[in-house]
């Protein structure tokens, strides 16, 4: 894309950029400050728009536009180095509990307190985002397979040992179910099917009793005694015989 | 594409890239993939055969061809893809590990962009590239079976071979999303053999193997048995494919259904 000729600039409707800006609490510095040519300011605004759309309103960290990119990029990595990577879909418990219970107010106050919690579990190589509702994603590069369940319980506690303080006084006690899934080392995938095998890890935290986290099991090439009893059923190749 | 779900589309007038793979060794996998090469090429289809089996490569031994330059040589930068590519009676073409190779036993950055690099290289020049992969599911077979559209599984009906084949369909519908995976039983006693096994592996597959979509459960094809034929012995004892020496045996005429199948 040819970007404008700053002579030109003074002629783009900005206004409603520049009010956006504002009301994110981006402050820019004057139009024609010293040492400011007009193409420098025109991408202070353009950096300021960008940054904008890559962030969650509510909690201040990065939104789902954010994440996909940081999955795309981390889905390559993964495939050209070999390193291993984890993905966390982290989600308030009985969110529409607390909607329904304290009011919408209180479930913001939730959101971004667990947001803070989550953003200070992570390392600053991490990506963590608000993927949704009441669904955080995390994107944990190089995290050996090993370590992988107790970073996502060390994730859980810090939530759960943090409840949140009404301006009444009274405690809201938040729990998170977290759900988590390892790229396939060397292997081509794609980001939905990282997203999805989280998921599905999450869905089955919430469906044994939440406030749990429970990641995807490195694909298992044991056969069991049950699966050799079923491969080699002896019926069959009998029928063959007769 | 019916494989993993690769990040980009598949170009206009590129090969079909099949990995021929099989959890235990010594099954038939380099003799599945020759055999299926010439019967495909006699189909009027442009062949090659890549000897995806790094460590412990045996093409060159199946083809009795020692070519000087090889994959290796490519990969090391010595030679060009070109050189190495050497024509099969058959056929068919072929690219040879060649020794060498055992320091590309493990998986590395370099390694699996030089397998890439060489794959995308030649894909625009044949209709079908066969992946002889290594035994086992160690990281370079997965990788090497991950750069492939389609996955064909070779087994024999012996009971380690099955139980090795339904390991790296387990893994494979596990870690590569593969939905679809055709399997060729070889060394069948009785007509119809590979029928039943198909069968009773698709069953053990329905029943312990979860597909992350409930809607697109995994499914196995049969694309063929191979009957024990002493045929295959003879040829093998020559250092001669099956195929190209008696192409009327019962072993190559299955072979030509094979292809028959695979082009439709």
């Amino acid at each position: 894309v040819q970007a404008p000729a700053p002579t030109t600039s003074h002629r783009l409707r900005l206004d409603a950029a520049l009010r956006l800006l504002q009301q994110a609490g981006i402050t820019l510095p004057q139009r024609g400050e010293a040492g400011l040519d007009d193409a420098a300011w025109l991408q202070l605004v353009v950096d300021g728009l960008c940054d904008l759309s890559s962030r969650d309103a509510l909690t201040g960290l990065g939104n789902r536009r954010a994440f996909e990119i940081a999955l795309a990029r981390e889905v390559d990595r993964v495939a050209r180095a070999g390193e291993p990577a984890l993905v966390l879909m982290v989600d308030i418990d009985h969110f529409k509990r607390v909607n329904d219970t304290w009011g919408h107010a209180v479930g913001d106050d939730v959101i971004r307190s667990v947001g803070r919690a989550l953003a200070d579990c992570i390392r600053p190589m991490d990506t963590i985002a608000r993927f949704g509702g009441e669904e955080f994603a995390l994107i944990l590069p190089n995290c050996p397979p090993a370590f992988g369940q107790s970073v996502a319980e060390r994730i859980r506690l810090k939530v759960e040992n943090r409840p949140v303080t009404l301006p009444a006084g009274d405690l809201v006690k938040v729990t998170v179910s977290i759900g988590g899934a390892f790229a396939p080392q060397w292997v081509r995938s794609s980001a939905a099917l990282w997203v999805e095998r989280a998921d599905r890890e999450l869905f089955r935290a919430k469906a044994s009793g939440r406030n749990r986290a429970c990641l995807e099991q490195p694909p298992i090439s044991d056969v069991s005694a049950e699966e050799k009893g079923m491969l080699f059923g002896t019926s069959t190749l009998q029928d063959l015989e007769s | 594409m019916s494989g993993a779900d690769a990040t980009n589309p598949k170009p206009a007038r590129r090969a079909t890239v099949m990995a021929v793979t099989s959890g235990k060794g010594g099954v038939g996998k380099t003799f599945v993939s020759a055999n299926l090469a010439v019967a495909l090429a006699r189909r009027g289809e442009r062949v090659l055969v890549l000897d995806a089996d790094l460590g412990l490569a045996n093409l060159d031994v199946v083809l009795n061809l020692f070519p000087k330059i090889t994959l290796h040589d490519v990969f090391t930068g010595k030679h060009t893809l070109d050189e190495a590519i050497v024509a099969v009676p058959g056929g068919f073409s072929a690219l040879l590990a060649g020794s060498g190779m055992v320091e590309y036993s493990r998986m590395t950055p370099e390694l699996r962009e030089r397998l890439t690099q060489v794959i995308d290289e030649v894909a625009p020049r044949f209709d079908r590239i066969l992946l002889d992969t290594g035994a086992g599911i160690s990281d370079v077979v997965l990788y090497t079976v991950s750069l492939a559209d389609e996955v064909v599984i070779v087994a024999t009906p012996e009971p380690t071979s099955l139980t090795d084949a339904y390991a790296t369909i387990k893994v494979l519908a596990a870690q590569q999303n593969r939905r679809s995976l055709r399997v060729v039983i070889n060394q069948v006693l009785r007509a119809g053999e590979g029928r039943v096994i198909r069968g009773q592996l698709q069953a053990v597959v329905d029943r312990f193997v979860t597909p992350l979509d409930p809607e697109s459960p995994v499914k196995l094809e049969l694309l063929g048995e191979i009957p024990s034929d002493p045929a295959v012995r003879e040829a093998i004892k020559r250092r001669q494919l099956v195929s190209t020496v008696s192409p009327g045996a019962p072993s190559a005429q299955a072979f030509g259904m094979l292809a028959g199948k695979l082009c439709g």
